[in-house]
C-alpha cells in the first residue's frame, strides 16, 4: 500500500483513502461548442500515457475529499510530488527523481 | 380515524441493537453527540456557538459542543442531541451573510465512542492511519478508512476516540471491532487509561 | 524404545504426539521433527513426481522434504506445513503426504522407475503438447493418473472455524529476523527510546544462538548472552516482540507484512485467534534474515537419512536429539567441522567427513585431529545406498578430475554442506538489486531502494563476532545514532569459509539422480537437458523444469540450479540471471489474508431503517450493491410471479407503499447552486422555481447516459438531487469533480444525504387519501401541490420533504423523513394504507411498474454508450443552454448515426412468452452465422396490468421500426416479437395527475 502526501492535508496519507482520476492538465475547452470535432475527440479520449514521469489526478476521496494532481513514475511506480489542483506541474528537483 | 394514524413517534437510531459492545481493554457506546450538520465554505461560525472553526486535521472544542475539519472547506459540528432542528436554524440565520452551505446530517450517521487501552488497536485492525499518539494525538481528526467503510476519527483522549459513520455501516463497524478485540488475545493490555506498553 | 536418539536427561517434560497413526513421544519444545528424528524417524515423506522416499533435510523454514498435514479436527486440516516448524503439543496428529498406501509401501513410487519419462519440460511436453498428445487415451486416462499422482497434500474440505485478526502497525524501526544480528540491532534501537519490533518466525528467538554451545559473547556463553539480550527487550515498553511472525513480504514504502502464527502450537481451540496479520509500516527496516545451508548434488541425495550438517548441530544442541547413531559427512564450508565436533562430543560415531576442497584451511583441520576425526580432502560422494534410510555412503577421492572408485562406508545419515546462501529474499522483495560477488560465490543485497539495510549473514557475514557488531551498527544507524557502537568480544566461534555450487564431480559408472530441487524433484540432468533443449534464460529453465517454482520457492536449490545452468551455458553465473523473489517468503494461510471480512463481515451489509418491517412483513431481499433490498412480500402459498401480480395489480388498483430509502441524495447549496445543476444536468433548471421537481439526467463528458433522478428546488439556494442507487457516490465524485477543477468559480457546496433521510413512496390512485390525514404545514391537494412538487412540512409530526413524483405512472408521493423516524412513519402510513387496501412493494414489482410505463433504468436500458437520444429522452435536453456536461458530444458524427440503437417496446407473439434479458434480436427468424444483430432486450416482465408479456429493447433505428415483426433467436427456436412503443400503459400519462 503506498503512502500519498495530500496536499491539502499536508500529511502522507495511506492509499485506500485515495482514488486515481486518470491524466491532470486535460483541461475542459472554456467553449466546448467552439471545439472541432478532432479537438473534441483529443480532449475527450487522447492521453499521453507515458513511460516515465506521469502527471495525473488524485482525489483524496476518503480523507479530505479534495482533488489534487501527483507526479508518477509508470516506471517505479514511485510518486515523486503531489501539488494542488489549478497549480502548474512542477518540474521536479533532480535529486527527487 | 386520522388521530389514530399519529403514533407516538419512536426514534429508531442507527447504534439501537447493536451497541454498547464490552469487553476488556475495549468499550463501544453511542455518543451523546447526536446534533450533527455539515458546514462547507463558511469563514467563521457565530462565537455563541462555542467553538470556532477548527484548524487543519484538527478539531475546536467547546460549550459541549465541537467543529472537526473534514477538508480545506468542510467542518463537521457536533453538539448533543435534542433539537438539532432549532440548533440548525439558528445557525442557518447567523450563517446567512456567508455564502455556505450547511446542511443537517443528523440522522445520516452515528457516533460511536470507542475507547479502553485497546482501542487504538482495535481501531488500527482496519484503519491504516499511524495511531500513535506521537503521530494522531489527542484533537487530532481525520476522514479515513476502517475496513470497507468510511469513518471520521477523532482523538478525544490517549484511550479514547469519537468514530462518525454513515448509519448504515454502524453493525459493520461494531462487528468488524469485536471480531479485532478478540483478535488481540495473548497481547498485552493495561489498564487504568495507564498509557499501553505499545502504542500501534 | 521410546526417543532412541534423545540424549540423556532431556529438559522438557514429555508429549504424546501421533504421524501416521503410530503414537510417539517427544517433549515440550519440539518440533515435530525434532521428536520424530528423537524416535529415529527420517522417513516422512514422498517426493512430488516420482514418490521417492524422503526424510528430513534441514531445521527451519527451507525444508522442501517433509511436509506434512496437521489434523486438529473438523475444518482444521492444514496441509504442506513443514515438520520443522510444527510445533509440539500434547496429542498433536499428523501425517505424511503424497503417498498410497502408506509410507513405506506407495505405489506411486513407479513414476520413479518411469522417471525418465517425467524429465524436464513434461508437462509442457505432455498437457500442452502436440495434438499426438491430445488424444482420448491421454485426456482420459493418462493425464487424471498424473495429476492425481503428482501434488502435494490435499485441501481442507471443511469451512475453517478459526479466527484470524489483521492489525496495522507502525513502528521507527523493524528488525526481521531474531537471530544475533536482528537482536543486536533491535538491542541498540530499543535503548534509543525507538519504537522497535523486533519479529523471528520461530517460538524463540536467537537464531543460531540457541544451538550456540561453544562462542563465548562478552565472556558469556552464547546463549547466557541471548537471554540477557532478551531480558532487556522484554523489559522496555517501547519494544515489541512478536515470535512466530515471519516477515512474509516487503512493499512499497515500508510496508511489511507479517504473519503470527497465534495457537498452531497448542491444541485447538485453546485460543480465540489462529493467526495474526501485521501490516507494519516502519521508518526503517533492519533485515536480519541470517543465510541458508545448501545440499550437495550428488547421486542419491535425497535418500532419508540425508540432511543438512548444520540442522544436525541444531538438533543435538537445541532439542537434544542425535540424527544418527553413524554418521558421513561431506562438505565444501568450515562450518561443518563443528557438526562433526559437536557429534563426537556427544558420543555419535562420525566416520569420517569427505571435504570437496583440496585445500582446507590449517584452524579447521587441527579442531578435526584434536577431536580425531578422519578427514579426506579433494572428495566427491560418488553415491549413496539403502531404500527407506541410507545405509551407506560411497566417498571417492577427485584427482585431476577423475573419480575414484568409491569407498563405502556404513552410515545411517549422511550430512552435507554446500556453504550458506544468504536469505537476501527481503531485500529484494523491497526492489533492492541483488549482487553476485564472484570471490564469495554469493549473491548479497546491494544498495538498498527503501530506507532498509541488511546485517548478519543475510549480506554475508558469517563469524559470530562479524554478525553481531554488524547488528549493532545496523541498529544504530536506524535509531539515527552516530559513532560506533562498543566492540563485542567472542571467542570460540569457528567455520566461516569455504562453499561449493551445482554438481559435485561424478563417476558415469554410479549415476543416480542427483537432485537439485527436492520439492519439485528437479535433477541435475533436467537441467542439463534444459539447456540441451534450447533454454538460456534461467527464467526459462526455470519454468521448464519447474526448479525453484514449489512452495519453497527453491530456498536449498536455486543457486545449484543456478549454477549448473551456468556450467552447462558456459556463463558465468550473474550472466545466467537470478529469479525473483516472490511473496510470501513461506506460505501465508488464506485465512490471514482474510482476516475477520469473511461471512458476515465480507463486506457491509446496508440495511435501510425499514428494514426491520419488511423483514417482520415477511419480504424476500435482493442485494443492491452493499444494500438489502426487499424484493417482494410474498403472502402465504404465493411465489414470486404470484406476489409481485398482486402487488402490480393492487398499486395500480389503489395504492403501494415502497422503501426507496437507498436512493442516492446529495443536497446542493449556495447561491450559484443552480448554475451548476444547469452544467451538470440536460435539463434547463434555471426557470425551476422553489418548490417545483424536474427529472434530472446526467451525461458524462463523452454524451452517455451515466445517471437520472429528481431535481428538487428546494429554495433559491437549496436543492435537493436523487440519483439512482447504485450511482449515489459516483454522482457525488462526478459533481465535486467538476466543481472542485471545472467550475471554480461557482459558489456552491456538495453534502451527501443519502442516508440522512428514509423515503417512503406512496403509489396509486389513493395515495392522496393516504397521506392526506398525515400531512400537516401544506396543502396536498391536487392542484395545491401539482405531478412534479416538492413540499416541506411535517408528516406524522416529523419534519418532512414530500416530493410528488411517481415511477409508476400514478399518483404517487415520496416522503423524506429523518431516519431515525422512517420505521415510525412508515407504520403511520402503512396503517393508513391499509384502509384503502394498499400494498407493499418492493424492487421486482417496482421494475415492472415502471417498464409497463417505459420508464428507463440507468445501467438496465443504458451500458454506458447509450445517449438521451436512443432513450428517446430528447425532451430531458435544455436545447437554449450554452452548454452542459456532455452536450457538445452529442453532436458528434457518431451520435447522430441513423442506425443508432433506439429504446423500444417488444410485444411476442404468444403473450405468454416472457423473453430473456440479455437476448439478442434478429430480422430473420433463422439468421446466418456473421450476421449482426439490431439490438437486443434491455428489461422484460410479465405485466399484470396489461395481462402479457413485455419487453423494452435497443435495437437498431427502432423507432422507425415500429410494426415491424423481428426475432430473438434462442436455443428453443426464434420467438417472433414487434417492435413497439416503449410506452405499454397510459400512453396519455393522466394517472400522474390524478
Amino acid at each position: 500500500m503506498l503512502l500519498i502526501h495530500c496536499p491539502y492535508c499536508q500529511m502522507d496519507r495511506p492509499e485506500t483513502e485515495f482514488r486515481n482520476g486518470g491524466e491532470a492538465h486535460v483541461a475542459r475547452p472554456a467553449d466546448p461548442m467552439a471545439a472541432s470535432d478532432d479537438e473534441w475527440a483529443g480532449f475527450l479520449y487522447y492521453r499521453s500515457n507515458p513511460r516515465g514521469l506521469h502527471a495525473e489526478r488524485w482525489r483524496h476521496t476518503h480523507g479530505c475529499g479534495r482533488f489534487f494532481n501527483c507526479l508518477r513514475d509508470t516506471v517505479s511506480d514511485r510518486i515523486v510530488t503531489t501539488y494542488k489542483a489549478g497549480t502548474m506541474r512542477p518540474v521536479p528537483a533532480p535529486e527527487a527523481l | 380515524m386520522a388521530d389514530q394514524s399519529h403514533p407516538a413517534v419512536a426514534r429508531d437510531q442507527a447504534c439501537d441493537g447493536v451497541l454498547p459492545l464490552s469487553g476488556d481493554g475495549l468499550r463501544v457506546t453511542a455518543s451523546p453527540l447526536a446534533a450533527r450538520f455539515v458546514l462547507r465554505g463558511a469563514t467563521s461560525l457565530p462565537a455563541w456557538f462555542g467553538p470556532s472553526l477548527p484548524p487543519r486535521l484538527g478539531t475546536a472544542t467547546a460549550e459541549g459542543r465541537a467543529a472537526l475539519w473534514l477538508g480545506p472547506d468542510e467542518t463537521l459540528l457536533l453538539a448533543p442531541g435534542g433539537d438539532a432542528g432549532a440548533l440548525f436554524a439558528d445557525l442557518e440565520r447567523d450563517l446567512a451573510a456567508q455564502s455556505c452551505s450547511l446542511v443537517d446530517v443528523s440522522h445520516r450517521q452515528a457516533g460511536l465512542v470507542v475507547e479502553g487501552p485497546l482501542s487504538s488497536l482495535c481501531l488500527a485492525a482496519g484503519c491504516p492511519l499511524d495511531l500513535r499518539p506521537s503521530a494522531f494525538p489527542v484533537g487530532m481528526v481525520a476522514r479515513t478508512i476502517f475496513f470497507k467503510c468510511e469513518i471520521i476519527l477523532w482523538r478525544r483522549a490517549q484511550d479514547c476516540f469519537h468514530v462518525e459513520v454513515w448509519r448504515s455501516f454502524v453493525p459493520y463497524l461494531a462487528g468488524q471491532l469485536a471480531q479485532a478485540r478478540a483478535g488481540t488475545a495473548g497481547l498485552p493490555v493495561t489498564g487504568g487509561g495507564a498509557p499501553a506498553p505499545m502504542h500501534w | 524404545m521410546k526417543e532412541a536418539f534423545r540424549l540423556p536427561s532431556p529438559a522438557g517434560r514429555p508429549i504424546r504426539f501421533v504421524f501416521d497413526g503410530v503414537a510417539y513421544q517427544g517433549r515440550e519444545g519440539d518440533t515435530l521433527a525434532t521428536a520424530l528424528l528423537a524416535n529415529g524417524v527420517h522417513l516422512v515423506g514422498r517426493s512430488y513426481k516420482y514418490h521417492r522416499p524422503r526424510g528430513i533435510l534441514s531445521a527451519g523454514p527451507e525444508e522442501p522434504n517433509a511436509l506434512v498435514a496437521v489434523h486438529r479436527g473438523p475444518g482444521r486440516m492444514t496441509p504442506n506445513l513443514r515438520a520443522t516448524q510444527v510445533e509440539l503439543y500434547e496429542g498433536l496428529e499428523a501425517t505424511s503426504q503424497n503417498r498410497w498406501p502408506s509410507l513405506a509401501l506407495d505405489v506411486g513410487v513407479v513414476n520413479d522407475l518411469a522417471s525418465r519419462f517425467f524429465s524436464a519440460g513434461f508437462y509442457y511436453k505432455t498437457f500442452m503438447g502436440p495434438k499426438a498428445a491430445g488424444t482420448a487415451l491421454w485426456t482420459k486416462v493418462f493425464e487424471p493418473i498424473v495429476r492425481q499422482a503428482a501434488g502435494l497434500g490435499e485441501r481442507p474440505h471443511d469451512p475453517d472455524p478459526d479466527r484470524y485478526a489483521q492489525f496495522h502497525a507502525h513502528c521507527d524501526v523493524l528488525v526481521c529476523g531474531g537471530g544475533p544480528a536482528g537482536i543486536a540491532a533491535a538491542l541498540v534501537a530499543g535503548r534509543a527510546g525507538k519504537d522497535v519490533i523486533l519479529c523471528d518466525e520461530q517460538a524463540a528467538f536467537g537464531g543460531s544462538l540457541l544451538h550456540e554451545t561453544t562462542a563465548l559473547i562478552d565472556g558469556k556463553p552464547a546463549r547466557d548472552w541471548l537471554a540477557d539480550a532478551l531480558s532487556d527487550l522484554a523489559g522496555r515498553t517501547n519494544v515489541r516482540l512478536l515470535a512466530r511472525t515471519q516477515a512474509f513480504g516487503y512493499y512499497a514504502q515500508n510496508f511489511v507484512a507479517l504473519s503470527e502464527r497465534v495457537a498452531d502450537h497448542r491444541p485447538a481451540g485453546s485460543s480465540a485467534v489462529r493467526e495474526r496479520l501485521w501490516q507494519v509500516r516502519a521508518n526503517k527496516v533492519v533485515i536480519a534474515t541470517g543465510a541458508i545451508e545448501r545440499p550437495l548434488v550428488f547421486p542419491g541425495n535425497d535418500r532419508p537419512g540425508v540432511m543438512l550438517a548444520e540442522a544436525a548441530r541444531c538438533y543435538l544442541n537445541r532439542y537434544g536429539v542425535k540424527v544418527g547413531a553413524r554418521v558421513v559427512i561431506a562438505t565444501a564450508h568450515d562450518s561443518a567441522y563443528r557438526v562433526a565436533r559437536d557429534l563426537m562430543a556427544a558420543g555419535v560415531d562420525v566416520a569420517a567427513i569427505a571435504d570437496c576442497r583440496a585445500v582446507v584451511p590449517e584452524s579447521v583441520l587441527e579442531m578435526a585431529q584434536a577431536a580425531g576425526l578422519r578427514v579426506i580432502r579433494a572428495a566427491t560422494v560418488a553415491g549413496t545406498r539403502g531404500r527407506l534410510r541410507i545405509t551407506a555412503a560411497g566417498l571417492s577421492s577427485v584427482v585431476d578430475g577423475v573419480v575414484a572408485s568409491p569407498e563405502w562406508i556404513a552410515c545411517d545419515c549422511l550430512l552435507m554442506s554446500g556453504g550458506w546462501t544468504p536469505s537476501v529474499h527481503l531485500h529484494s522483495q523491497s526492489r533492492g538489486k541483488v549482487v553476485w560477488n564472484d570471490d564469495r560465490q554469493m549473491y548479497l543485497p546491494g544498495v538498498p531502494v527503501q530506507d532498509e539495510q541488511s546485517a548478519g549473514a543475510c549480506r554475508g557475514l558469517f563469524g559470530l563476532g562479524d554478525v553481531l557488531m554488524d547488528g549493532l551498527s545496523a541498529g544504530a544507524r536506524a535509531a539515527g545514532l552516530s559513532g560506533q557502537p562498543r566492540p563485542v568480544t567472542v571467542c570460540g566461534d569457528s567455520g566461516t569459509e569455504g562453499g561449493i555450487l551445482g554438481r559435485l564431480p561424478w563417476r558415469h559408472d554410479l549415476a543416480g539422480p542427483s537432485f537439485v530441487d527436492f520439492q519439485n524433484d528437479v535433477k541435475a540432468d533436467d537441467i542439463d537437458l534444459a539447456v540441451q533443449e534450447g533454454m538460456r534464460s534461467i527464467e526459462h529453465i526455470k519454468r521448464y523444469t519447474t526448479t525453484g517454482m514449489a512452495t519453497d520457492q527453491g530456498k536449498t536449490s536455486n543457486l545449484n540450479a543456478l549454477a549448473i545452468a551456468a556450467g552447462r551455458l558456459g556463463k558465468t553465473i550473474p550472466e545466467v540471471g537470478l529469479t525473483t523473489f516472490r511473496q510470501p517468503y513461506t506460505p501465508v494461510t488464506f485465512g490471514a489474508f482474510a482476516g475477520a471480512s469473511r461471512g458476515e463481515l465480507f463486506d457491509p451489509v446496508r440495511k435501510t431503517p425499514i428494514h426491520r418491517w419488511a423483514s417482520e412483513y415477511g419480504a424476500v431481499f435482493e442485494d443492491v450493491g452493499l444494500w438489502k433490498r426487499a424484493r417482494y412480500f410474498p403472502r402465504p402459498g404465493e411465489d414470486m410471479h404470484a406476489a409481485v401480480d398482486r402487488e402490480c395489480r393492487q398499486a395500480r388498483l389503489s395504492a403501494g407503499l415502497f422503501d426507496a430509502s437507498t436512493l442516492g441524495k446529495i443536497e446542493v447549496v449556495g447561491p450559484d447552486a443552480a448554475r451548476f445543476l444547469e452544467r451538470m444536468y440536460t435539463n434547463s433548471l434555471a426557470k425551476l422555481e422553489p418548490g417545483r421537481c424536474r427529472y434530472g439526467l446526467m451525461l458524462n463528458e463523452a454524451g452517455f447516459v451515466m445517471d437520472d433522478g429528481i431535481i428538487a428546488r428546494l429554495a433559491a439556494d437549496r436543492f435537493h438531487v436523487t440519483t439512482t442507487t447504485g450511482g449515489a457516490a459516483r454522482v457525488l465524485n462526478h459533481m465535486e469533480d467538476y466543481l472542485q477543477t471545472e467550475f471554480t468559480d461557482l459558489r456552491v457546496w456538495l453534502t451527501s444525504t443519502t442516508e440522512q433521510w428514509a423515503v417512503i413512496a406512496v403509489q396509486g390512485p389513493r395515495a392522496r387519501d393516504i397521506l392526506q390525514p398525515l400531512v400537516e404545514g401544506f396543502d396536498i391537494a391536487r392542484q395545491a401541490m401539482p405531478h412534479m412538487s416538492v413540499r416541506e412540512g411535517t408528516v406524522c409530526g416529523i419534519p418532512a420533504r414530500v416530493m410528488r413524483v411517481s415511477f409508476t405512472g400514478e399518483l404517487g408521493y415520496e416522503i423524506n423523513v429523518p431516519a431515525d423516524f422512517g420505521r415510525a412513519v412508515w407504520d403511520a402510513v402503512w396503517a393508513a394504507g391499509r384502509s384503502h387496501d394498499a400494498v407493499a412493494y418492493g424492487t421486482e414489482a417496482m421494475h415492472v411498474l415502471r417498464a409497463e410505463k417505459g420508464y428507463i433504468i440507468v445501467g438496465q436500458e443504458t451500458d454506458g454508450t447509450v445517449t438521451p437520444d436512443d432513450l428517446g429522452l430528447t425532451w430531458a435536453i435544455g436545447k437554449a443552454k450554452p452548454d452542459f456536461v456532455g452536450k457538445r458530444s452529442l453532436v458528434r458524427p457518431d451520435m447522430l448515426a441513423r442506425d443508432r440503437k433506439q429504446l423500444v417496446g417488444l410485444l411476442t407473439d404468444t403473450p405468454g412468452t416472457v423473453l430473456e434479458e440479455g437476448a439478442q434480436i434478429t430480422a430473420p427468424a433463422h439468421p446466418k452465422i456473421g450476421d449482426a444483430a439490431l439490438g437486443f432486450v434491455t428489461s422484460s416482465y410479465t405485466s399484470p396490468v396489461l395481462g402479457r408479456s413485455i419487453a423494452l429493447a435497443l435495437v437498431a433505428a427502432g423507432r422507425s421500426r415500429k410494426g415491424e415483426r423481428l426475432h430473438v433467436p434462442m436455443p428453443g427456436g426464434a420467438l417472433a416479437v414487434t417492435v413497439v412503443d416503449p410506452v405499454f400503459f397510459d400512453p396519455e400519462g393522466d394517472r400522474v395527475h390524478g
